[in-house]
């Protein structure tokens, strides 16, 4: 009983946090993150 | 300001080809082993049951090992813009790591072993590489908590969580009574034992063999590529999907087993649903490629890289297929599980850890790249064609054994086959695997020699690199 409980509480939270990070107002501070292994050698990238 | 710390980078960048030709080479041998059985001389150190556990341990954490701890120190650094926590305690990493590996090497040829697959080093050894791991884990989330940006890049996260999890997998499996220097007795017994070394085994699959290296993935193929990852959030869900998952698939190691059937079924469900993360993932770092796609066509670093996410794709298709229970019937104990573990091993973690190793060792030693390009497009060729032929032995190979043991006549009800004749039907498969092994380790021979020569190049060249300023948008103005 516990143990369903905790499973479905773990789920309902990974669907809320996928429905959460696709959220429009994350997607320029996400584009910005992504572009973090690109401009880590100061002005030697483009 | 000041700089980072690439010493032990560039250390441990070195050691990964170092124990991928050492490792390589044990393979070699025991796989000439298999085929002409006198070449172990009747020396015991010599035998393949001694030497195949300094193979897997050689090759996962000595060669893919060295590969994480250079490529983790050097994004976590890069992506954190700031110095690694401690010089120190670096240099204890990379020397601690080193001494456990020499240990590996001594103790297991001379038949010190806890018998536990990926687990047989001896009590002492298991708690300096306790000690050691701790050591890193301060050293990596240290350096992410002194971190100079907000955002934790996701390559960290993956290297995070590999980090935690092989703690907790490599203290828990190898809790044992010692009964003298060298033996110890496993706390555990029966079927509890057979559950505990696989969720263990499978887990060192799932968080040292792949999380680990999906963290290489999400640092140098957008790097090598010059475009962000594809989908940003998607390697965000991607994390929690895998690591939610993998936890629960060690199970499908112990089909028709003493194991409950229940936790049979379990670990089977919980490896098919693994194809969504492993293939989620995966399509997030080609799909990375779209538009500038023709780099591949110059690009032998990139090849290695994208390569390498097809032999993943190929084998986490290939594993949860393995680990339904009727496919798993015909699969297990055969050569098609050796197969699969090198297509992931050699494919996936080989290629994408030497594709990270030439895109970093040109910039750790400050030169435009490499000193052959068109000797890492050999090794490319070389390597993929050793692959395929090494697998693709190894599936027939398997299959064949497969269909051999189970064959019954339907008139008595007797095999069809005696083992000896399933294993004679094997031979000319182990002779084609070794040509494919051969031609691998022929690739690291190249790759050690393109190695060789970039560092004569960069004998002088070598300065320390600055600090990025704690924002990236000052690093642009």
């Amino acid at each position: 009983m516990v143990a369903g409980l905790i499973t479905a509480v773990l789920l309902v939270l990974f669907v809320t946090g996928w429905i959460w990070i696709w959220l429009p107002r994350h997607k320029a501070a996400l584009d910005e993150a992504a572009r973090m292994p690109l401009e880590d050698e100061g002005n030697k990238t483009p | 300001m000041g700089n980072y710390n690439d010493k032990v980078v560039r250390q441990f960048a070195v050691m990964t080809v170092v124990w991928g030709v050492v490792g390589m080479l044990v393979g070699v041998l025991i796989a000439a082993q298999l085929y002409w059985p006198a070449l172990n001389f009747n020396v015991p150190w010599l035998s393949f049951g001694r030497l195949r556990p300094l193979h897997t341990n050689a090759v996962i954490f000595a060669f893919g090992g060295s590969a994480l701890f250079a490529t983790s120190l050097y994004t976590v650094q890069r992506t954190c813009h700031v110095r690694l926590l401690s010089d120190r305690l670096a240099s204890f990493v990379f020397w601690g790591w080193q001494l456990i590996i020499v240990a590996a090497a001594i103790s297991l040829p001379l038949g010190y072993t806890q018998g536990k697959e990926y687990a047989e080093l001896e009590w002492p050894i298991d708690i300096a590489i306790a000690i050691v791991w701790v050591a890193y884990a301060v050293l990596f989330f240290g350096t992410i908590v002194k971190r100079t940006v907000k955002h934790i890049y996701v390559a960290n996260w993956f290297y995070g969580a590999y980090i935690i999890t092989i703690t907790l997998l490599h203290v828990v499996n190898n809790l044992a009574i010692p009964a003298g220097g060298m033996k110890s007795y496993s706390v555990y017994s029966g079927s509890v034992d057979a559950m505990v070394q696989w969720w263990y085994g499978h887990n060192a699959v799932g968080f040292f063999l792949t999380t680990a290296f999906l963290g290489m993935m999400y640092y140098f193929v957008p790097k090598q590529a010059g475009r962000p990852i594809y989908s940003y959030r998607l390697s965000i869900v991607h994390f929690w999907a895998l690591i939610a998952v993998y936890m629960w698939a060690g199970p499908h190691h112990l089909m028709y087993t003493a194991l409950p059937d229940w936790a049979q079924s379990l670990g089977m469900v919980f490896s098919l649903i693994l194809l969504a993360p492993s293939w989620g993932g995966a399509i997030n770092g080609i799909l990375t490629l779209s538009g500038v796609w023709y780099k591949l066509r110059t690009d032998p670093i990139l090849k290695f890289l994208i390569v390498s996410l097809s032999f993943y794709m190929m084998s986490t298709f290939e594993g949860p297929m393995m680990s339904i229970k009727t496919v798993n019937s015909l699969s297990h104990y055969t050569d098609w599980t050796i197969g699969h573990v090198h297509s992931g091993a050699l494919g996936w973690v080989a290629m994408i850890s030497i594709g990270s190793i030439y895109a970093m060792l040109p910039r750790l030693l400050n030169l435009p790249q490499m000193y052959s390009v068109k000797l890492i497009d050999t090794h490319f060729w070389m390597h993929t064609i050793g692959v395929v032929v090494y697998i693709v032995a190894m599936w027939i190979a398997g299959v064949m054994q497969g269909l051999m043991w189970r064959a019954t006549d339907p008139d008595n009800g007797t095999l069809v086959y005696s083992f000896v004749e399933a294993l004679n039907a094997t031979k000319p498969y182990y002779l084609f695997r070794l040509g494919g092994g051969l031609i691998v380790l022929g690739g690291m021979f190249v790759m050690a020699w393109n190695v060789f020569k970039t560092y004569q190049l960069a004998a002088s060249a070598v300065t320390a690199q600055p600090v990025l300023p704690p924002d990236v948008a000052d690093a642009r103005a």
